[in-house]
């Protein structure tokens, strides 16, 4: 049998006397697009934290492929192709698009210990580059400062940053957050997209993007697991209705 | 994306601050042989070698937000390096200024990969800490004036020559290293290397999302700072033809911090002319008073709040664009 793609074993962790993972295994077949969804506070921004390597684990093991990376550190991570984005927008502001996603390129290409040479003409960096932006629809923004995009198109262009590092394995945190509906139709197309092409895990509160993406979806609740299966039998499990759906679900 | 040609009609325009900025310094010596010769030839070299320290200090500092408090140590490793190996009878560059450099490199080395595992105010404080050890060392060393510093005796030879014992000689050596440090640090920002440097400046979480382990590109950038600061702290030795410990103290630290953001963080040519705007000033207002620090410090106020981007910020404000970002 093939090794999931990621694979948490028995993740935990406390603040204090907080728990915010509580012993969370879940496994991702290769090319699976899954979801967690859960109420405010459940720890679900935390959980992918761990899953990074932003934050280490109290406990338990992530494995990427069969190959156990807890000890690794976030950067080491994304060289074994386990890529995120961030909830809040996180882009080099006074960087142009193009230059914002050359970097990843330029991160997982060749050295970084080079000093001579304009590293913003190498098209060796912006050839690249300029596929992800134009895959995510910002081609015709890439000379633009990335502060300046619209927060969709810094939404577009983190998912671009992502792929541009080439992942294996895709951790989405709410990409959806703050995106107006034009924004966000933009952005459930691209994952449609994606869906396939790599593993996904996404973090998302926008319940309709979640059900009409994923194959798999999880409900994380103070931190555990409580269901997790194909949409349909996830929203009619009444454990997860009462706990977090409530009447919205109904 | 398309970029402006490397030359081309633009090139001058682009470039007219450094350029006309080393023409100036290339002229100097003629101006100066019409009068005032000495005074005007030590005075702007002395400009020159503290614009080589405030360029490697603009490289961590205005291009990687690394606010070094310890800078001037290097300056006075350097200094020392000439000092010492002199008083041992090695008086060739050729030998004291790979030492000098070596040791900065090794000094930015050990403490770099101490400091850079702090941030902010701890990075302040640690980087102020180092320098000081530094200058308590040098304080110590009773066998090469202690306090008082040792005077050396002469500038340093070149194969055994005496090539920079003339003024003017060595006037246009400092300006040749200052050119090549110039060269080497408008190489580093725009490399690969500078943009990781820079993207770390910008977004830290962001650069290691990317894969970019930032301790060992900062630990770089840092040896690469305080290796040509000991290249200044070399020259400096030998202008004065005298090293102390006064060239360590944390007052020189922040004077050099003060002519970065003076002449406008980021910008490698501001530091140029953060330095020399620092030296003239403070050599003009010491001629009225002792205090000239009292009219110094407000003067500093007044550009920080209204000149955001130090005296290159106005440049570009008047000169309507133009310099590079």
């Amino acid at each position: 049998m093939a090794e999931p793609a990621l694979e948490l074993r028995d993740l935990n962790k406390a603040y204090g006397a907080l728990t915010v993972t509580d012993h969370v295994s879940l496994a991702l077949p290769d090319g699976e697009f899954h979801a967690i969804i859960g109420p405010n506070g459940a720890g679900k921004t935390t959980l992918i934290h761990q899953i990074s390597g932003l934050v280490p684990s109290d406990s338990g093991s992530v494995r990427l492929a069969g190959h156990d990376v807890t000890d690794l550190s976030l950067p080491e991570r994304v060289h074994r192709g386990l890529v995120r984005s961030f909830q809040i927008t996180s882009i080099l502001p006074g960087f142009s698009a193009l230059e914002n996603v050359a970097l990843a390129v330029q991160a997982r290409q060749g050295s970084s210990f080079r000093f001579f040479g304009r590293a913003r003409e190498e098209t060796r960096l912006n050839d690249p580059a300029m596929q992800a932006l134009e895959e995510v629809g910002l081609g015709k923004r890439a000379g633009v400062r990335a502060g300046l995009l619209s927060h969709g198109e810094k939404r577009q262009l983190e998912i671009a940053i992502a792929l541009a590092a080439q992942p294996r394995v895709l951790l989405l945190d709410e990409p959806l957050a703050g995106t107006g509906p034009e924004e966000s139709a933009v952005l459930i197309a691209l994952m449609q997209r994606l869906r396939g092409r790599m593993t996904i895990l996404l973090i998302e509160h926008d319940m309709e993007a979640v059900f009409a993406l994923a194959e798999r979806v999880s409900v994380l609740v103070y931190g555990r697991i409580i269901a997790s299966g194909p949409p349909a039998a996830v929203r009619d499990d009444p454990e997860v209705r009462t706990a977090y759906l409530g009447e919205e679900g109904g | 994306m398309t970029m402006p040609p490397e030359n081309g009609p633009g090139f001058l325009k682009r470039e007219a601050v450094p350029v006309l900025l080393f023409a100036l310094l290339a002229l100097v010596p003629f101006v100066a042989a019409l009068g005032a010769e000495s005074y005007l030839l030590s005075l702007v070299t002395r400009v020159m070698i503290f614009a080589i320290a405030a360029l490697s200090l603009d490289l961590i500092l205005g291009y990687g937000a690394l606010v070094s408090f310890g800078h001037a140590a290097f300056l006075g490793l350097g200094g020392y390096a000439v000092g010492i190996l002199s008083a041992h009878g090695q008086t060739d560059a050729l030998v004291q200024l790979p030492v000098a450099l070596a040791v900065s490199a090794l000094f930015a080395l050990i403490t770099g990969a101490l400091s850079l595992r702090t941030k902010g105010v701890y990075f302040i404080m640690i980087t102020l800490a180092f320098g000081q050890m530094a200058f308590f060392l040098a304080v110590s060393l009773a066998a090469y004036g202690g306090d008082d510093g040792m005077t050396l005796p002469g500038r340093s030879k070149l194969f055994g020559m005496d090539l920079i014992k003339n003024d003017r000689a060595f006037y246009y050596a400092v300006l040749l290293a200052l050119l090549g440090a110039y060269g080497l640090c408008r190489s580093i920002v725009v490399s690969r290397f500078g943009r990781v440097i820079r993207g770390a400046r910008e977004n830290p979480q962001r650069m290691a999302a990317i894969g970019f382990p930032l301790f060992r590109y900062q630990l770089v950038g840092y040896v690469i700072a305080g290796t040509l600061c000991g290249l200044a702290g070399f020259l400096l030795a030998n202008q004065a033809e005298f090293v102390s410990p006064a060239y360590m103290t944390w007052q020189r630290s922040g004077e050099l911090i003060v002519m970065v953001v003076l002449g406008g963080l980021g910008t490698l040519h501001g530091a140029i002319i953060g330095a020399a705007a620092f030296l003239l000033l403070e050599e003009w207002l010491s001629g009225f008073t002792e205090h000239w620090k009292m009219i110094f410090g407000p003067f500093l106020v007044l550009v920080v709040l209204f000149a955001r981007g130090g005296l290159m910020g106005a440049i570009r404000r008047i000169g309507g664009g133009g310099g590079h970002g």
